[in-house]
């Protein structure tokens, strides 16, 4: 018995050894394209197929009103406006793409790279790797319910999906592509060429492969990243038991006036989309980040990142932008270690009014922790491709 | 018939060019009024009616749940449900109350002068935290918490009033992101930010409290459509504040009314946290407004505050923070009616004194404006002593007395989902994880499920909420009893009647 499960896994890893084998040897070689499965025509969960082949964003939230319509106040509460309405292709192609290293120069790096399923679309080192191994600033932000986001980038320079993907694809320290090469690259591989053609059957299927589209499916994937079903919510939909007492202590402290965590992590996205100077500290002998002041060329912003969601936090460590915090822990205990403590000398930030000195115990700092645990749900996670359209390995591990 | 006709036509003739000739020559010319923008009308969303009072749909149905010294108040609220009236009688209650549902009312019960106080004993957070929609508190004395006496965070329709509400840390009442409110009759004092705080709010009234001894008394911020009327502020460093404070995500603050409210003596020292926007508050100021529009002083008795009575600045000059680009920090439309002043700006500080200095003055105005703004006007100026309204046009109208209240004639109603569309978003934001229609994922097949339960929802609704583990090829599903009874049956009728 145990012989024969060893020679059907041996058999079956040798046909799978064989199978990559031949995928690589066809994408170099031939114009006919190997056996990829057709786009997916259903939409992934958490989204309504309508009549027009588009997927609409479903969830327990659209019970609830929002004030003002800006998605933030309390435990009932509405999200803020979704970007949905991808058709189901779309999302599909853009997953494709999204695990896809042939999108980078040199066929090395992938969205995935940095934002790994398996870490909370994040990649759990402090700051990012980028383009031939260099170390990059910042830390990758987690990808979960971007689809509610208006603000992108830590330093908050890009106001749509589109802008901050092509952003990062021609960054000469990510993905260091070119859209001219990234348009060739893809024009020349006859599985995208198809795939595209079925995503927008609108257009003629011969035409080349164009950077809006591939923006626009890269997109379509990310906005289905949705984690909205966590322990968390259940308490919020009135199942008062789905947190114990340490929890509830902890999300009393949250929103209480005196550690204030909610006033710019608000319910129900645990963000307010804001950009907000709270002063944390640099890794050793790294100068200070100067953040949202480049881009909106103002210096009253000096320091300023946008706020973070904090929905599965407990995947996505390190903390904060330069990831000097490695547990939540530590990155709860800052907030009480007084405004301003780490600002280097010197420098005259314009620290945010609710960094304050809340004095909280470290029990309560325990109870935070709790807190922050009960906002992880992963239950819609998207499947990693076994195989890309490329023929190339995907770069990161498949669970 | 046609003679009757032709003298009406001439009558209505006859008055048109009266009302042409009377506006040419007896308009005035000497002062002009300032443009109002015809984008936004005047006090748009106002709203008038005999009452004060929120309007109640239902008669009271509920139960009644006491809580005597030396119980819990939050075991009262575990046990409570929607409608619930929950009694405290006096005794102390060190606890922080949280209230995660809907339509509770927490009375406490006063007994020949003795209050059931919530004592924080500056250790606890906050007495009363609620998130629900309808929540009634009153007649509680609450002391010595670090952070709130009452503070919501969400919740429509609620109603704080009758409470003694001493040192109870950054703020004593602070609704936030809540519509249609009323804080009423409440004492408070030492509070080291704002004694009442109305934090991005709508319709909500503010009526006969007493602030004192506290940071700032009142503060409307990022707020809309709020009166504040018959209060009592005094020896706070600022009395009324209606501010934008930029960061925030809801943006606006408009269509305010401070209205027969005594404005006196905020002369004491300011005591707030270092880098809060009220640290930067000087003493002796009466009324603030800062980047907040449409705001209408009326009938104030503001006397004896010793920098300035009203001061008018923009976000530049008053609070110059991290710039928003979403948020506009002029204050824009301020209306000022009649008011008593006198006795104002005996010890300016700061800027204004500063500025008065280079009018060689060394007393504080009465009013003072400083900064943008467009559209603003006084009635009266004459008769107060006043610095920067140069630009203020004569006022437009003459009183407020049409707006009984900015608080809505009925609760803001829940959102109301219908039950297919509940099943609907249970099915795909919940479900749809493990199940999909004509496809097996990592549950079963929801046509399968469809044809196992034809017409038995109730069957659903039991597997729900306690799975059995029916197939050996499919992991076991873990049990969804925390949806709602409600979501479980509209899941199920949903499930049943799904054809794609």
């Amino acid at each position: 018995m145990k012989n024969k499960i060893t020679i059907i896994k041996s058999s079956v890893s040798t046909l799978l050894v064989i199978g990559i084998l031949l995928v690589l040897f066809t994408s170099k070689n031939s114009d006919r394209y190997f056996d990829i499965q057709q786009l997916n025509g259903n939409c992934p969960p958490g989204f309504k197929l309508n009549e027009d082949n588009e997927c609409i964003a479903k969830n327990l939230y659209q019970q609830y009103d929002s004030p003002n319509n800006q998605g933030v106040g309390g435990l009932q509460t509405g999200l803020p406006s979704v970007r949905d309405g991808f058709t189901p292709q779309e999302i599909d192609l853009g997953r494709y793409l999204f695990f896809d290293p042939v999108l980078s120069l040199d066929g090395s790096v992938s969205c995935a790279s940095c934002h790994d399923p398996n870490k909370g679309f994040s990649d759990g080192l402090p700051t990012s790797v980028g383009f031939k191994n260099q170390k990059l600033v910042r830390s990758a932000p987690s990808l979960w319910n971007v689809a509610y986001l208006t603000r992108l980038f830590w330093d908050g320079r890009a106001n749509s999906l589109e802008e901050q993907l092509e952003g990062s694809l021609f960054s000469e320290d990510e993905m260091a592509n070119t859209p001219e090469n990234l348009l060739e690259t893809l024009n020349n591989i006859e599985n995208y060429k198809h795939l595209f053609a079925e995503a927008y059957p609108k257009r003629d299927k011969n035409k080349d492969i164009e950077l809006p589209e591939i923006s626009r499916a890269l997109t379509a994937f990310q906005t289905s990243l949705i984690s909205l079903n966590s322990k968390y919510d259940h308490y919020v939909h009135g199942h008062h038991e789905a947190l114990n007492e340490d929890e509830i202590a902890g999300l009393n402290v949250f929103r209480s006036f005196v550690a204030r965590c909610a006033e710019c992590h608000t319910p129900p996205l645990f963000t307010n989309q804001q950009l907000a100077i709270i002063g944390t500290p640099e890794p050793d002998g790294v100068a200070l980040d100067p953040g949202a002041e480049l881009p909106f060329h103002d210096k009253t912003l000096r320091g300023a990142f946008k706020v973070p969601s904090l929905r599965n936090i407990a995947n996505t460590g390190p903390y904060m932008h330069s990831g000097n915090f490695t547990t939540l822990r530590e990155a709860v205990e800052f907030y009480t270690k007084g405004r301003g403590h780490a600002v280097p000398e010197g420098e005259d930030l314009r620290i945010h009014w609710h960094i304050w000195e809340p004095d909280l115990s470290g029990v309560e700092l325990d109870r935070l922790v709790d807190f922050l645990k009960t906002l992880t749900d992963e239950s819609f996670m998207p499947k990693i491709p076994d195989v890309l359209p490329s023929g190339l390995n995907n770069a990161i591990n498949q669970s | 018939m046609k003679s009757t006709l032709l003298k009406i036509i001439g009558a209505i003739l006859l008055l048109a060019i009266g009302v042409f000739l009377g506006r040419q020559f007896f308009s005035s010319s000497g002062e002009s009024t300032v443009p109002m923008p015809s984008t936004m009308a005047y006090r748009n969303a106002g709203h008038s009616g005999d009452t004060t009072q929120v309007a109640q749909q239902k008669e009271f149905s509920g139960q009644i749940i006491e809580v005597r010294k030396g119980g819990s108040i939050q075991d009262a609220v575990k046990n409570a449900k929607p409608g619930d009236l929950i009694r405290v009688f006096p005794g102390v209650y060190s606890e922080n109350v949280y209230i995660d549902k809907d339509d509770i009312s927490l009375q406490g019960v006063v007994v020949k002068g003795e209050w059931p106080i919530l004592d924080g004993k500056k250790k606890i957070n906050d007495a009363f935290l609620y998130s629900g929609n309808g929540i009634l508190i009153e007649n509680f004395k609450i002391i010595n918490y670090k952070g709130n006496g009452i503070m919501g965070q969400a919740g429509n329709n609620f109603i704080i009033r009758n409470n003694w509400i001493i040192d109870t840390g950054v703020y004593g009442i602070f609704p936030q992101y809540g519509k249609n409110g009323l804080i009423e009759h409440n004492v408070l004092s030492k509070i080291a930010d704002a004694a009442i705080y109305v934090g991005m709010c709508d319709n909500v009234d503010v009526l006969h409290n007493e602030v004192f001894d506290s940071v700032a008394g009142i503060e409307i911020e990022n707020s809309r459509h709020c009166l504040v009327e018959n209060n009592y502020a005094h020896n706070n460093t600022g009395g009324l504040l209606a501010f934008v404070t930029p960061g925030l995500p809801i943006k606006t603050a408009f269509d305010i009314i401070f209205r027969n409210n005594f404005v006196v003596n905020n002369n004491h020292e300011n005591f707030g946290a270092p880098g809060s926007t009220v640290a930067s508050i000087p003493p002796g100021t009466g009324i603030l407004i800062m980047a907040a529009d449409d705001v209408v002083v009326e009938n104030n008795i503001i006397t004896g505050n010793d920098n300035s009575g009203i001061t008018i600045v923009d976000l530049a000059n008053g609070d110059p923070k991290a710039n928003d680009p979403n948020s506009e920090g002029n204050p824009d439309r301020v209306v000022i009616l009649d008011n008593i002043m006198f006795n104002n700006g005996n010890n300016p500080t700061g800027e204004i004194k500063a500025l008065m200095l280079t009018q060689l003055d060394s007393k504080g105005p009465d009013i003072f404006a400083y900064g943008g703004g467009t559209g603003s006007t006084i009635r009266d100026k004459n008769r107060y002593r006043t610095f920067g309204l140069d630009n203020y046009g004569p006022a437009l109208i003459a009183n407020t007395n049409d707006i009984k209240t900015f608080m809505l004639g009925a609760p803001v109603p829940p959102r109301s989902v219908t039950e297919k569309e509940l099943g609907e978003i249970t099915y795909y934001g919940v479900c749809a994880g493990c199940h999909a229609f004509g496809t097996t994922l990592i549950g079963v097949d929801t046509q399968i499920i469809q044809e196992i339960y034809m017409d038995n929802p109730q069957g659903i609704v039991n597997y729900i909420t306690k799975p059995l583990n029916l197939r050996e090829d499919f992991p076991e599903m873990p049990p969804q009893n925390y949806l709602s009874d409600a979501a479980k049956m509209a899941v199920a009728e949903y499930i049943l009647a799904m054809t794609n």
